[in-house]
């Protein structure tokens, strides 16, 4: 009970913290402002008779949010939305347990990057995109070949941010953790592994950045077949297919929302795993 | 050439018995078969247990090269090094075992900025395998405080000055109780100022552990104030050029500094050193024209 209450203590402060730091004041500044030009710039027309080009035709945010609205309420654009975060995070899930594993042995083993690296580099420049066809017949489901190519997105970044972080590890924190009776497994465990880790986080990041520009557009090209559809991608699609431009920006908003979720976890988990970047 | 081992001074009470390094006929030519550059020539040097060693000479003359073959972080291509007597490498092992008897300081500090001064100084005894983690941290929080480093015990180096890593760095070393400390430019690039802080703290452990040191600088008084002796090396190949027998009493400070004695042993291996400096400017001319 005490516990409780003192935690809902520090949540208020730090609530509090948070709207009279400044740098949340500024964000928060910027967006009002942003979203009035916008605003204004929509009902130029109607005001003044001049049409301002291009954000003219983009309905205003009162429009998309009244049609926000009316969106939550139905229980399909949550099941975009929960479809989407669960290819994104199956896919990127994969592509850490495969890719950094894959990485690290490439850093450390110079027979394994022999035989695998060159591979590696010819398929990594065939954009995930361009692998939906062949995904789609060689995965027995839509679903297993979206999340195939949400899988590749992040696995090439992850993969080459492990292995330049690990081979970029200084020689000097080597040869001294040797030189203090550490075995080769000390050196990967202790050495290698923390040193790799701010690689691991930054292709975490850009990795899942590329993760949902992928599932987007896998999602809108794979269209809402029986066996797997939906998602914001297809959201996306069907809304502009329907003509309902309102949508198609709620849909597009959405999607900026569930980007900034995802990256903020990853930056969270970052920040909770390496206290030595914090002063950073 | 190779010189008799020193005489400690008689202020010396406890006169250690460990750490001797000899060095004979030490030859190291990096990429035999390509670039063939040859950073060290039938070098010979006899260091005595508890001796302080200063190494100068001009840049890219080998020093560094010297230190990783005792290190054991590269092989040497022919001559032999002891320490105490046992062979390190040799004739048919030119690769020496790295080991915590002989601890290296580097030039650009190499504590490791993910863990925390006292996790980094507890590091040496737990991979060893001879403490459990809480009694090696125990111990690296008293050896920190021994060096005024109480207060930042739990900081990352990141956190803390370049002075405070530094000294938190010859703690992390002398932790392992090494024979020899290998020092390789540890206070290059901090000013004046902190540069005599470390060297008295530096002074201070020397006179509680008498340790070996083995230590490279380009500072010719602060080869002169650390050092039993200061072996001035030639241009690139390395040999010794000359040796400068420091015989003044410990402990020693700052009152030193201003000593016409003193200043008579940096004029001279000043003399020393620059010969080999022009010696390597000249070189270095030719190399380009
Ligand atoms: N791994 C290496 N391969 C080839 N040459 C090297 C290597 N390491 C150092 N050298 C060369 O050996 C010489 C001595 O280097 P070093 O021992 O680092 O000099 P310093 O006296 O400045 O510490 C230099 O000319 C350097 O260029
Ligand atoms: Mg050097």
């Amino acid at each position: 009970m005490g516990k409780a209450s003192k935690r809902q203590e520090t949540l208020g402060a730090r609530a509090k913290a948070l709207v009279s730091d400044l740098t949340f004041r500024r964000g928060v500044l910027s967006i009002l402002i942003f979203l009035t030009l916008w605003e204004i710039g929509f009902r130029f027309n109607e005001w003044f008779g001049v049409m301002v080009p291009f954000v003219g035709k983009v309905d205003a945010p009162s429009i998309v949010a009244t049609r926000w609205s009316d969106v939550v309420l139905l229980p399909g654009y949550w099941e975009s939305w929960y479809l989407s975060m669960g290819r994104v995070f199956l896919g990127f899930l994969i592509a850490q347990i495969i890719g950094i594993p894959f990485g690290l042995a490439m850093a450390v083993n110079k027979y394994f990057r022999g035989m695998f690296f060159p591979p590696f580099e010819i398929l990594r420049p065939i954009p995930p995109l361009a692998w939906v066809p062949a995904s789609i017949i060689f995965w027995p489901t839509t679903e297993l070949s979206i999340m195939f190519v949400t899988f590749l997105g992040a696995f090439y970044t992850i993969v080459i941010n492990v292995l330049g972080g690990a081979r970029a590890v200084d020689i000097q924190y080597l040869r001294a953790a040797q030189s203090m009776g550490a075995t080769q497994w000390d050196l990967f465990r202790k050495i290698i592994l923390p040193g790799t880790l701010p690689s691991i986080f930054i292709g975490a990041a850009v990795g899942m950045g590329i993760t949902w520009e992928v599932v987007l557009a896998a999602e809108m090209i794979s269209g809402g077949g029986q066996q797997s559809g939906g998602g914001l991608g297809f959201f996306i699609w069907s809304s502009y297919m329907g003509g309902v431009m309102d949508q198609v920006i709620v849909g597009m908003i959405s999607i900026g929302l569930a980007g900034y979720i995802s990256s903020s976890l990853i930056r969270y988990i970052g920040y909770r795993s390496m206290p030595w970047r914090r002063m950073f | 050439m190779t010189t008799a081992a020193h005489q400690q001074p008689a202020t010396d009470k406890n006169a250690s018995t460990k750490g001797a390094i000899s060095i004979r006929n030490v030859t190291k030519i990096y990429d035999p078969k390509g670039a063939n550059v040859l950073a060290v020539d039938d070098c010979s040097l006899e260091i005595a247990p508890a001796e302080v060693c200063m190494i100068v000479g001009p840049s890219g003359c080998g020093k560094t090269t010297l230190l990783n073959a005792i290190a054991g972080f590269h092989s040497i291509t022919s001559g032999q090094i002891d320490l105490d007597g046992e062979m390190l490498c040799g004739p048919d092992k030119p690769l020496a075992d790295q080991g915590a008897d002989r601890v290296v300081v580097f030039q650009n500090g190499a504590l490791f900025p993910w863990k925390t001064l006292a996790d980094n100084v507890a590091y040496g005894p737990i991979v060893q395998g001879l403490m459990n983690k809480a009694d090696a941290r125990e111990k690296a929080i008293s050896m920190l405080s021994e060096a005024g480093l109480s207060g930042v015990a739990d900081k990352y180096p990141g956190e803390v000055s370049s002075g405070m890593a530094r000294r938190a760095e010859i703690v992390r070393a002398l932790i392992n109780d090494p024979k020899v400390l290998l020092l390789d430019e540890p206070y290059r690039a901090m000013d004046a100022l902190t540069k005599s802080i470390m060297h008295e703290s530096l002074l201070e452990v020397y006179d509680r552990t008498r340790v070996t040191i083995f230590f490279i600088t380009h500072d010719l008084e602060e080869a002169i104030f650390l050092g039993d002796r200061v072996i001035v090396m030639t241009t690139r190949p390395a040999r010794t050029k000359k040796i400068v027998e420091v015989k003044i009493n410990r402990p020693r400070d700052y009152r030193l500094l201003s000593s016409e004695e003193f200043r008579i042993l940096v004029q001279e291996t000043k003399e020393a050193v620059h010969e080999e400096a022009v010696k390597a400017f000249e070189a270095g001319e030719r190399e380009l024209a």
